[in-house]
């Protein structure tokens, strides 16, 4: 068997999840049956202020369009700064990309609880836009 | 990697919540030629026994050193698979769970090609990330047959005499003199009439001759060092003295303080405004007088301090609800009515109230007060009630809802504003403890269903008001589970803790001290290598959420499963064509 070679192809977005609080958030979205692209894949981490950001530079340079930080927001069980902590990984990142001639626009963080399914849906989908448009320029 | 693994593959139709979207035998075909793998194939039900034998078996015969399950979330079945992996002789670390239901086929239901695509990805990242997966063991450390209880009110209390009859000893220590907490200042409380005092002494006379407990009054605790099963606590006496105390646990019981209205606020500060509390105290004298004349009028006020919004008087709200005010208030109601009873004298009372949540069975004591001909009017959040000063009387205006919103003028001898419940300042405690506060400022549970009474610092449990507001029976109630918890730990006497934590890689680390500073539970330390500092991470300490991770600035730490080989290596994988 194989795959007949698929559909359009749309913006692959790499997604680094929280496993206590945003990962629970995605897995809503499924059980719901709320649809978004199947060019999303996602990688859990324990934390989203953990993330490197030589990870962020590595995923676009393989070829994901863009990377979004799926964060534990301001419930995370581990940091009551969470979102601080993630929000300077995430300036770091930024710095890298353009250090390495990547829009800081394929990055974007927000933060997704465990009841975000809908957030996480709808960021996914205007990710996509923006990442859509920031390739046909 | 050195040797060639052997990875097991197996993909997990889930009855047909997964294969109905996503193609698993595609799947396998996709992954089966991976590097490392030893097997791929499908399961109709992967968690059931007879699949889980299957794959113990096969791991067992072909001598596989590691195995992924694509399945459901790992929420549902990881730690079921980890078991499998174990009982087939394989270290359960080495074992990886691919989300293929939740993450891929319920959400991908109106794509198949793309689920099984995806699916295929996913599935390759869990076993780039299994070949690079290694043996780990639990961190396996031996427990103190003691623990600490922080406020020795009924919750507290109530922990340290159940802890005691289990045989841990003890430490109770309160802050104040006295021990009780509020239920000594509470005289009859509801929905059954107890009497706090009465419930307070026998706590305490049992405390006082009970051989495994020790009470340290005026006492507070000035430092905290250790680990779950193993801490060390200092606690300085009144007398300045002080006593170092290692105990395996710790459960903070240090209760709340009584919302203290602003001025002004419900007329607060003009004579004859009082606190629920202190008019509890004036019915237990059983004296229905203020200033030498008979009360015959009284007005109470609702929610005075509970599920506030923000405004420009009110910078800091406090959103919740207090939960034990309605009971309280109807409760009193009804003394009221029986002392009317007693002695006579004719009361009128008027309850300015939002919602009544005397729920469960203390319905009936808000049921009991309307009997008893007290009158409920309700106030809308945007309208609320106005106190001012008339010929020597207090005179309350409230639009009653339930009244087509009519402007109501109600002469009052006495108001009684029912407020709520604080947090409790305990700023020192706070730096000591280091245990999260939910967003009103009360101490944080893990997960408020899941995991009520754990914080996030191992070993260290919460009950009581500290937490949340709570009636006395609530309390009771999470101050018995902190103790079920306690004494699980305890009784066992090891626990084992989970080794995903952070390593530092010596040859690379040069002691900058980015991870110290990173740490909020100090689980880095410096340590001497050969002629070089390097950090060193105190397992039991490191949670290994990974925060320390992206500061260091020579890459040379990393948290155990989510290395930056494994991460870097998964992401290759979940972007790689499929053939």
């Amino acid at each position: 068997m194989s795959i007949s070679k698929n559909k359009k192809s749309e913006p692959k977005i790499l997604v680094f999840s929280s496993s206590a609080i945003s990962d629970p958030g995605i897995d809503m979205a499924g059980s719901a049956h709320m649809h978004y692209s199947t060019d999303v894949q996602i990688i859990p981490l324990p934390c989203s202020s953990g993330v490197k950001p030589s990870w962020v530079v590595h995923a676009i340079q393989q070829g994901f369009d863009g990377v979004f930080i799926a964060a534990c927001g301001g419930d995370c069980a581990y940091l009551s700064d969470c979102p601080n902590r993630t929000s300077a990984a995430i300036r770091m990142a930024q710095d890298l990309m353009k250090e390495n001639d990547i829009s800081p626009k394929r990055l974007k963080m927000s933060g997704i609880c465990s009841v975000c399914a809908d957030n996480f849906v709808d960021h996914m989908n205007k990710f996509q836009k923006e990442l859509e448009k920031l390739d046909s320029k | 990697m050195a040797q060639k693994r052997k990875i097991g593959v197996y993909v997990c139709h889930c009855g047909g919540n997964i294969s109905d979207y996503v193609n698993v035998e595609e799947v396998v075909e996709g992954v089966k030629n991976e590097p490392g793998v030893e097997v791929a194939k499908t399961h109709m039900f992967s968690c059931s026994d007879a699949a889980q034998q299957l794959m113990i078996d096969e791991i067992k015969e072909k001598q596989l050193d590691g195995v992924v399950v694509a399945s459901c979330s790992p929420k549902l079945h990881m730690f079921t698979f980890r078991g499998m992996s174990e009982r087939a002789g394989l270290n359960p670390y080495q074992y990886v769970q691919v989300n293929l239901r939740e993450q891929c086929s319920w959400a991908h239901t109106n794509d198949k090609i793309g689920a099984t695509e995806k699916g295929i990805n996913l599935v390759r990242a869990g076993i780039a990330k299994c070949i690079l997966s290694h043996s780990l063991s639990a961190i396996r450390i031996e427990t103190k047959p003691s623990a600490l209880v922080i406020g020795a009110g009924i919750s507290g209390m109530r922990a340290a005499l159940s802890l005691a009859d289990m045989g841990l000893a003890v430490h109770l220590i309160e802050k104040e003199d006295e021990v009780g907490g509020w239920a000594l200042k509470t005289a009859l409380m509801g929905p059954e009439a107890q009497n706090g005092p009465d419930i307070a002494e026998k706590l305490i006379a049992r405390i006082k001759q009970h051989d495994n407990i020790m009470l340290y009054t005026g006492a507070e605790l000035t430092e905290k060092s250790g680990n779950i099963g193993d801490f060390n606590v200092k606690v300085r006496l009144n007398d300045d003295s002080e006593v170092t105390l290692n105990i395996g646990a710790i459960i903070v019981t240090t209760g709340f303080d009584t919302y203290v209205p602003q001025d002004g606020e419900y007329g607060w500060g003009t004579d004859g405004v009082v606190e629920l509390k202190d008019f509890r105290k004036m019915l237990n004298d059983g004296k229905l007088e203020r200033n030498g004349k008979p009360i015959k009028d009284v007005v109470f006020i609702y929610c005075v301090g509970s599920r506030q919004k923000k405004t420009e008087t009110c910078e800091n709200p406090n959103s919740y609800c207090s939960r034990y005010c309605c009971t309280a208030t109807t409760f009193t109601a009804k003394t009221l009515h029986a002392l009317e009873e007693k002695t006579g004298q004719t009361v009128n009372q008027y309850h300015l109230y939002r919602d009544i949540r005397t729920y469960g069975k203390m319905e009936t004591v808000y049921e009991e007060a309307r009997n008893d001909g007290a009158l409920f009017l309700r106030w809308d959040p945007e309208n609320p009630p106005v106190v001012s000063q008339a010929d020597g009387k207090l005179l309350v205006k409230v639009q009653d809802e339930l009244d087509g919103n009519d402007e109501i003028e109600i002469g009052a001898d006495l108001v009684v504003l029912s407020t709520g419940m604080r947090p409790r300042d305990n700023e020192s405690l706070d730096d000591i403890l280091k245990i999260p506060k939910s967003k009103d400022g009360f101490l944080n549970e893990i997960h408020i269903k899941l995991r009520p009474v754990e914080t996030v610092i191992d070993g260290v449990f919460i009950a009581g008001t500290a937490q949340s507001p709570k009636t006395l029976a609530e309390s009771v109630a999470s101050s018995l589970a902190a103790v079920a918890k306690t004494g699980g730990l305890l009784k066992k006497g090891y626990v084992d803790l989970e080794p995903l934590i952070a390593k530092v890689y010596e040859d690379k680390c040069t002691w900058c001290d980015e991870c110290l500073k990173a740490c909020p539970y100090g689980a880095i330390e410096k340590n001497v290598c050969g002629d070089k500092e390097i950090a060193m991470v105190i397992g039991a300490l490191c949670k290994g959420e990974g925060a320390c991770v992206p500061v260091c600035p020579h890459d040379a730490i990393d948290i155990e499963g989510f290395r930056d080989d494994q991460i870097i290596a998964m992401i290759d994988a979940s972007i790689k064509d499929i053939k």
